[in-house]
């Protein structure tokens, strides 16, 4: 299997060369004209085909991969270092990911499969999707070469003898939603690759008009989507198995899935202003440049070992692959642009610092600063070892004062945007729209203060007070909208109030899909405040021993110890009661594992879930004292809702992915008091997002 | 009965009415000195309690500005990690410098000196360190003022409409009833 994995691969290289080479001299023989030995048009085909061939031949690498883990192929250094006989086969299968030369080998196979739908869809535009393949297969190069030279999958094992087990799959790792969550950041991650080479194909062949950000819409929008996914399961990993208490440690890693998402967003905001008015269209073109630098950033982040990071587990020597590649990304971008930044002239341009289109810019702004934030912190320690001679660490103290204020003003942006007219809005309109959610941001703030929140007394109580009061204006901003539309809906049609909103929605799936992710971000915003209200306790505990915190109250029911093929872990099992009455059927069971193969500890923490809080229990070790198991609890308010909040982002995205039920236009015939020449006269009334 | 006899200043009748009344006042002295010895003891109780809050807020404070230097890039009061061979020593540390009554300044130099800077889980304030903190805010509000700088030279320069000239009645009643033809409108 080894041999046909990296027989696979070369294939695979051969082919992604040939599609770039032949498709880039097709696209250079239209462009240019004149006669050829062959016909471009054959040439572009033949280029397409090989695309379509290398998805089969990474498939082919990938099924062999993953062949090998589960048949316990020790004799590639691969399986040895990330697997083992007794590992269950759902982390078999994420072993294809824990590893460097395995994600790698995910990522070329999540871009040849982009890749082959995109080819299989070329009919809505051949020329554009040339282009957008070729550009496609170029990257596609890039990784294959790694996987070919660098990084390679299926080498043999050190030394040529195969050992009779493996060192098994890093602890943190064996966690159900490790299967998900990295293949989700990665479908974010090179999904966003699709984006990029539309957007950088348009601007080669100067494609007329914005029919290409109509294409590549549902592309960016799904990408989109699996990177929001991705991010928040890797959050809730963290959150569930780390055991620190907290979903986002501003570790380099996190950070660098981050930026490309708020560049992305960016993207999908500013994008509009295009598509609408024509504007923008430089900034757009590198909005999607960026996001896709920034992926490669992140990638580059992961395994070069340019910071220290929490995610230590896939480093590498190939930051200097990387490093090159993105020089030569960077420099085919800026040439392009200068070349025909003369096509990218906006049509129009703002009227008004209070319309639509500046409350997109800001929003922009606002995205693009955040992301400069969190760039300058995950850099800054490179930075200052450069020019200082010491590295310095960057981490949450510093982000909680510089990050979460643009944090909150984005959520303010998320309100106020969508209440703006296009072009300029009136002081009358801007009252009209502004009095309810502003009632609703004072009334919740002076609530909050009246039951006893100080937010002059701590940063995190005031950020948490502000966050609240405005989640509290923007989800009534957004309930206004929906309110709205459905009355005129209802008054139309006379269907009731639900059947009304579900109708409204249906009409015009993008917009209000877009308020219900703004509402998901809104109810994630409500659940990061209250980490201001983090309370926890530590007590060594033996059978029968009690711990309070908060309104519960933890009872030892005893310290067990088990054993299986895989693990040895220790245990203990608490009730919990709540004003004396005990709240849940089954113990709470905070676990430390001694993994068999290697060695190596973790703990499994014990979560008790509800919409006010989580009961956070965590199984610290043994007290070298007393012997007793030290268990750590903590009670963490409203973690649940971030949870809640990225399904609504989720469905929200899904709704605005379905193509609206009626284009929002309805035909009226005018009637006509006498014929009169020329077409008949129908007026067409309609409205739009 | 007598009530002030039978309960005196200080005492109110409880679930044993028959003993409390047998408590006999005391001497004023007495009672005196009792009360001071009882002020004293609640002083020095709430004293001793407020030194383990403030102690223990101090801990929780100095040590939300430390790393755990054992690589596992997490803060020290974060740091969960089981075996790990760094945080216990940190946290001792920490202790000994918060009860031998060091200054937070003192504690966190004297981390930096026996871990280098890289222990501080934010960059200082000096030197090349301030850069991290001013940078963010400074590119912010510059960008925030172009834009709005760019916003309203564009809003300037948007073209006019012309002012409204002399109304041609006659040129404008026509128009009218072309517009009412042509629309079907009354």
């Amino acid at each position: 299997m080894a041999a046909l994995g990296s027989f696979a691969l070369l294939i695979a290289l051969a082919l992604a060369a040939y599609n770039l080479f032949a498709g880039g001299v097709a696209l250079r023989l239209l462009a240019v004209g004149g006669p050829a030995r062959v016909a471009p048009e054959r040439l572009a085909e033949t280029a397409r085909r090989a695309g379509i061939a290398g998805f089969l031949a990474v498939s082919a690498a990938a099924f062999a991969l993953i062949w090998s883990v589960f048949h316990n192929d020790f004799s590639m250094e691969y399986i040895v270092e990330h697997s083992n006989i007794a590992l269950p086969g759902a982390y078999k299968f994420a072993a294809m990911w824990s590893g460097q030369e395995g994600s790698l080998l995910l990522w070329a196979w999540l871009l040849a499969a982009y890749g082959f739908v995109l080819r299989l869809t070329h009919k809505t535009d051949v020329k554009l999707y040339a282009y957008a393949g070729t550009i496609l297969a170029g990257v596609q190069v890039f990784f294959l070469l790694l996987l070919n030279f660098a990084a390679p999958p299926f080498s043999g094992v050190r030394g040529g003898i195969a050992p009779p087990d493996g060192n098994g799959l890093n602890p943190l790792l064996q966690y159900p939603e490790m299967v998900i969550h990295p293949p989700m950041l990665y479908l974010g991650y090179v999904g966003f690759t699709v984006p990029f080479a539309f957007a950088l194909g348009a601007l080669m062949m100067r494609y007329p008009g914005e029919k290409w950000i109509h294409i590549t819409r549902h592309w960016t929008m799904f990408t989109w989507m699996f990177l929001t996914t991705g991010v928040f399961l890797g959050m809730h990993w963290a959150y569930a198995v780390l055991g620190w208490g907290g979903y986002w440690g501003w570790d380099p890693v996190e950070n660098a899935s981050l930026m490309p998402w708020l560049t992305g967003t960016a993207f999908l905001h500013s994008v509009m202003m295009q598509e609408k008015r024509g504007m923008m269209k430089s900034w757009n073109v590198w909005l999607i440049f960026s996001t896709f630098l920034l992926t490669l950033l992140g990638t580059l982040l992961t395994r070069a070992g340019l910071v220290s990071s929490v995610h230590a587990f896939a480093q590498s020597s190939i930051g200097d692959w990387f490093v090159a590649f993105m020089v030569i990304v960077l420099a085919v971008c800026l040439f392009t642009y200068i070349l025909h930044r003369d096509h990218l002239k906006s049509e129009h341009r703002m009227e008004s610092l209070v319309s639509r289109e500046s409350s997109f810019l800001f929003n922009n702004l606002v995205l693009l600063a955040a992301c400069f934030t969190i760039l300058w912190g995950t850099l800054f320690p490179v930075l200052s070892e450069y020019f200082d001679g010491t590295k310095k660490t960057v981490s949450g103290g510093y982000y909680s004062h510089v990050a979460v204020p643009i944090g909150v003003f984005l959520l303010f942006l998320t309100g106020v945007g969508p209440l703006l007219a296009w072009r300029a809005s009136s002081f009358r309109s801007l009252r009209r729209n502004f009095i309810l959610p502003g009632v609703a941001f004072v009334a919740t703030a002076v609530v909050l203060i009246a039951v006893g929140l100080k937010p002059w007394a701590d940063e995190g109580v005031f950020y948490s007070t502000v966050t609240f009061s405005l989640a509290a204006a923007v989800a009534t901003a957004i309930a206004a909208e929906f309110l709205r539309g459905a009355g005129v809906v209802r008054r139309q049609t006379g269907k009731n109030f639900v059947s009304s909103t579900v109708l409204l929605v249906r009409r015009s799936t993008r917009r209000y899909g877009g308020y219900l992710v703004h509402f998901g971000l809104v109810i994630v915003f409500i659940g990061f405040a209250g980490y201001a209200f983090n309370k926890s306790a530590e007590k060594a505990m033996g059978s029968g021993d009690t711990m309070e915190i908060g309104p519960y109250t933890l009872k030892n029911l005893g310290n067990t110890q088990e054993s299986n093929p895989n693990y040895d872990s220790e245990f203990s099992r608490l009730d919990v009661y709540e004003n004396g009455k005990k709240i849940l059927a089954q113990p709470m069971t905070p676990e430390k594992r001694t993994y068999a193969v290697n060695g190596q500890p973790q703990t499994m923490v014990a979560i008790h879930s509800t919409l006010r809080w989580d009961l956070y229990v965590v199984y610290e070790g043994e007290d070298q004292t007393t012997g007793l198991p030290i268990i750590k609890a903590r009670l963490n308010p409203l973690v649940n809702w971030i949870w809640i909040g990225l399904a609504v982002m989720v469905f929200g995205t899904l709704v605005a992915l379905v193509p609206s039920l009626n284009p929002a236009r309805a035909a009226v015939v005018v009637p006509l008091k006498r014929p009169i020449a020329g077409p008949a006269a129908v007026g067409v009334i309609g409205g739009g997002d | 009965m007598d009530f002030n006899r039978a309960f005196p200043r200080g005492l109110k009748p409880g679930p044993f009415p028959v003993a409390a009344a047998r408590l006999k006042p005391r001497p004023f002295q007495a009672r005196r000195w009792i009360k001071l010895t009882q002020g004293l003891l609640v002083a020095a109780v709430v004293c001793f309690s407020l030194g383990a809050t403030d102690q223990q807020a101090r801990f929780e404070k100095v040590g939300g500005h430390l790393m755990c230097t054992c690589g596992c890039a997490q803060a020290l009061l974060g740091c969960d990690h089981v075996g790990c061979p760094n945080r216990g020593d940190e946290m001792d540390k920490l202790r000994q410098g918060i009860a031998g009554g060091q200054s937070d300044a003192a504690i966190l130099d004297s981390f930096v000196a026996e871990y280098g800077a890289v222990v501080l889980s934010a960059p200082t304030t000096k030197g090349i360190d301030l850069l991290a903190w001013i940078m963010p805010f400074a590119v912010s509000a510059l960008a925030l003022l172009g834009t709005i700088f760019l916003v309203r030279h564009w809003a300037k320069s948007q073209p006019r409409l012309a002012p409204p000239g002399p109304v041609d009645a006659k040129a404008e009643d026509g128009m009218r009833e072309r517009i009412r033809r042509e629309t079907g409108t009354e």
